[in-house]
């Protein structure tokens, strides 16, 4: 949350946005509540058992995982939006959008395709053998695809471009007055980036980064398969396999407060500080021409996480799919689970926009801490495993449902049973509980870097507080608004635990049919359907891509 | 504006598919839907009934069972595995049901003693080898599996897994707890790796060398005996299967089945899909779809499965296998098997 130390002086926020906030914030954060609800329940001795066998393994990997994934995503994201935002080297333009790439590849179907080239039965391991007359897994050694350092690997690939795209828009966003100031202050670029652009762009950052942890510690899926043990892959087996729905939430909830925590930690280690931009001239961010072993470096460094997090696993889909016949993989119902997956994504990703926009904007103008608070917790949802949350959202809706088919009955005599759960209502609320984090923190991050005086003057002007958004921050930040779209786009395309659990019948997405297949150990037939959620996820990256290039305030239309 | 409209008419329509009161049944399956959609198609075709499905893992659908209680929209519940049934039975999500046809077609030992749910395809947890370094006549129990001859030499798929659940209940049942613990310590000492993977994995790193034996269910050896995939068949074909415990209590079984829920309100619907499901048209396409047994002994078994040969499955009821799942998963947690 970012502080907003100067008040509003003079100009009272109307009523309304307190009380529209509030609202909405309790709506998205009733589900994050049930869960927690569950640490108050008694569990007997579930959680004896866990801390004396397994607890510590879950807690160990986790943090593992997190501290990998963090590292690599950071120097990846930040790394490679900087090359593309300031310098030009061969490719890099078209790097500015293939970097976004792997964003439209689900984690797990990365993991699928990895294993099956990497595997011991695999393509790769396979022909060593044969070159070397190797017989068993004895005879030689190959780093295990199925571990940690794999999970790892998978997820910094897939989810590095939640740091690249907040960067690169704050890059986008900066003066240029302010880096050349520091430039005639004697800074070299490589400092001008560390003490200038680096700090000013810290909150976009830190919010990318803060996605990819939580992205992470909800995966279930790929460290399933990777035969990583984390907390999410335990309250699984907690739940499912002890039967202990409880103690599985009660895992769920501990979960949730480690994700507070270091959500906490970061708002603390900000402090008071806070960066806005001066000034309202920009024009065309100069670039630094790279040629030479620079200019080789930069287009290596940049164009690995591409091929590693999108030409491989695309390549390896194209591959099952034309394995299995281009007829028997887009035929049948294809085009309707492909349409179910795109109407979900656009409403969700539009809905999740409008949200975040009014909590965010509401909290500015009445920074307080309660305010503060519940859009935190509203944004718990994302980091909680997909289906603990989807378990949380269906307890207060049913029971809304109940009151409202009560309701009904009691009007025309006849119950018209639950109305709201297993639609698609249903579905994009809980969308909403589970991505709204992606668009508040990027709107959020991108709102504060609007400086309060402008605001004042439209103020001063005679707007009114939707005026001033309208006019002012919209304009402003139609960048970020776009990413955080995005983001959440190709996240509901890629969802599947609350999808599988919410949906109506007879209704399909192409992740579920994905997971389907996958799950049923027939990866091939998977093919089709994962290389359809990234190619329907690729016409938004790129479309957006040209907006958030274009968002640069000032750059002409 | 036009996207919101949209949405209000999706909104709209969703309510009202919802509220359509033709002859239907609602289903909420763990089963894959290209395994149950056939089957269903003959009953819609058969009866004039349609059958509204919505697919998903089995702990999904049991939570949105719970939190739908008795408005729920489901009539029937189907699982792939035993844990799942019963712990439908005991989260009071089903209910009983009397049915002579059932009570004929399907074997005492597959069913709900009290009739909250019925098995309705059968499958075998067997040892599958590598036929170049493993002799049928080595192999006997799953007991001998942790005899230090083994060592290094098993892969099995995590404890995760309902089958291996299923199977550890079993020997629980058997054995007894404590013996039982002793039996998963000795195979989580023998195992050549991690437990990884699915059990189509486990077959396919016997056919590559990476272990000598596999702990798998029958159908998935089928289906890559039958797969369009070479590199499947040309692994099936490395590997043998070996039905254990031959001369004692019999390889173990365990069943996919269904249950009518709680909240039934097509029950007549329901009741005659699930005889329909027991009936032989139906049993005949579950045996040819997936490779598994039939749970009506007069229907015929695939091709593929015929050739295995015949062989005798354990006897005890399939209800013991859920109710020890949970002690099985505490064992699986204390001995280190993942």
């Amino acid at each position: 949350m970012p502080a907003y130390p100067h008040k509003h002086n003079g100009y009272k926020a109307p009523l309304p946005w307190l009380v529209a906030v509030l609202a909405l914030a309790a709506l998205v954060a009733l589900p994050v509540l049930v869960v927690t609800a569950n640490l108050l329940v008694p569990s007997g001795d579930v959680w004896t058992h866990l801390a004396a066998t397994v607890l510590g393994s879950y807690i160990g990997n986790s943090l593992l995982l997190m501290a990998g994934v963090g590292t690599g995503v950071a120097i990846g994201g930040v790394g490679t939006a900087w090359l593309v935002t300031m310098c030009r080297f061969r490719l890099s333009r078209v790097l500015e959008w293939a970097l976004l790439l792997p964003m439209a590849m689900p984690a797990y179907v990365v993991a699928y395709t990895y294993t099956d080239l990497l595997d011991y039965s695999g393509p790769l391991q396979s022909v060593l053998r044969a070159v070397f007359g190797w017989s068993s897994a004895r005879d030689y050694w190959f780093p295990d695809i199925r571990s940690l350092g794999g999970a790892i690997a998978v997820m910094v690939m897939v989810l590095y471009p939640y740091v690249y795209i907040l960067a690169r828009a704050a890059f986008l966003e900066q003066s240029v007055c302010v880096l050349e100031a520091s430039r005639t202050l004697g800074r070299g670029p490589w400092r001008a980036f560390g003490q200038v652009a680096l700090p000013l762009a810290r909150a976009s950052i830190i919010a990318g980064i803060a996605l990819a942890l939580m992205e992470t510690l909800n995966d279930f899926g790929t460290v399933q398969y990777f035969a990583v043990d984390t907390f999410t892959t335990g309250i699984y087996r907690t739940w499912l396999g002890m039967g202990q729905p409880i103690a599985a939430a009660q895992l769920g909830a501990v979960l949730m407060i480690f994700v507070a925590a270091l959500i906490v930690m970061e708002r603390l280690s900000r402090g008071g500080a806070k960066s806005h931009h001066t000034t309202s001239r920009y024009r065309r961010l100069p670039q630094i021409p790279l040629t030479g072993w620079r200019g080789g470096l930069a287009l290596g460094f940049s164009l690995l996480p591409v091929l590693l997090g999108f030409v491989v696993p695309a390549l390896v889909l194209a591959g099952w799919t034309l394995q299995v016949g281009l007829e028997n993989s887009f035929g049948g119902d294809f085009s309707r689970l492909a349409g179910n997956s795109l109407i979900l994504a656009v409403i969700a990703g539009m809905t999740a926009v409008a949200v975040a926009l009014v909590l965010a904007y509401a909290q500015r103008l009445h920074p307080r801490p309660l305010i503060r608070f519940a859009v935190r917790i509203a944004s718990l949802g994302y980091a909680v495993p997909g289906s603990v949350i989807a378990v949380g959202i269906l307890v207060p809706l049913v029971a809304a449902d109940r009151a409202l088919a009560h309701g009904i009955e009691s009007w025309t005599g006849r119950s018209p049973g639950l109305l709201m759960t297993g639609t698609i209502f249903a579905l994009v609320y809980a969308y909403l509980v589970r991505f709204l984090a992606v668009s508040t923190n990027s709107i959020e991050a991108s709102l504060a870097k609007v400086t309060p005086s402008l605001e004042a003057a439209a103020r001063t002007l005679g707007c009114g507080t939707v005026t001033a958004l309208r006019r002012v921050h919209i304009p402003m930040i139609r960048g970020s608004l776009l990413s955080a779209a995005l983001l959440v786009f190709v996240d509901v395309m890629k969802e599947l635990p609350a999808t599988l659990i919410m949906r109506p019948f007879n209704f399909d997405t192409l992740a579920t049919r994905t997971f389907t297949l996958a799950s049923d150990e027939r990866l091939a037939d998977a093919g089709a359907p994962a290389l359809a959620i990234v190619l329907v996820g690729l016409v938004p990256v790129l479309l957006l891509s040209r907006a958030i290039a274009k968002s640069r305030p000032g750059e002409s239309e | 504006m036009r996207l919101f409209s949209r949405l209000a008419l999706t909104v709209a329509a969703c309510l009202a598919a919802g509220t359509v009161s033709a002859a239907e049944v609602n289903i909420y399956s763990a089963r894959k839907d290209h395994l149950l959609k056939p089957v269903l198609d003959a009953f819609t075709q058969e009866t004039g009934i349609a059958v509204n499905l919505l697919s998903a893992d089995a702990t999904q659908l049991l939570e949105r069972l719970k939190s739908e209680g008795k408005d729920s929209p489901a009539d029937m519940f189907i699982a792939t595995d035993v844990v799942h049934l019963h712990a439908a039975r005991a989260a009071d999500l089903l209910q009983p049901v009397t049915s002579t046809v059932l009570e004929q077609a399907i074997p005492t030992q597959y069913r709900d003693p009290q009739g909250y749910w019925f098995g309705l395809s059968a499958r075998a947890r067997v040892i599958f080898y590598a036929k170049d370094r493993v002799k049928p006549a080595e192999l006997s129990t799953f007991e001998d599996l942790v005899s230090p001859k083994w060592k290094g030499r098993i892969c099995v798929r995590s404890s995760s897994s309902t089958y291996n659940q299923s199977l550890l209940g079993g020997i629980i049942a058997a054995l007894g707890e404590v013996k039982a613990e002793a039996w998963a310590k000795g195979i989580t000492e023998n195992m050549a790796r991690k437990p990884q993977g699915g059990d189509r994995d486990q077959i396919a790193a016997v056919a590559a060398g990476q272990c000598d034996l596999a702990i798998a269910n029958t159908y998935y050896f089928g289906g890559m005996q039958t797969s369009d995939k070479q590199s499947e068949r040309d692994a099936a074909a490395k590997v043998g299967l070996f039905f254990p415990n031959q001369n004692d209590r019999g390889a173990p079984m365990n069943v996919s089945g269904a249950g009518l829920t709680i909240s039934a309100k097509n029950k007549t619907e329901a009741m005659t899909l699930l005889e329909f499901m027991a009936g032989a048209h139906a049993q005949k396409l579950f045996a040819e779809a997936n490779n598994e047994f039939p749970v009506l002994t007069s229907a015929a078994l695939s091709p593929t499965v015929a050739a295995w040969g015949p062989f005798k499955g354990e006897s005890i009821n399939v209800a013991v296998l859920g109710e020890n799942a949970a002690h099985a998963v505490r064992i699986f947690d204390r001995v280190g098997w993942r």
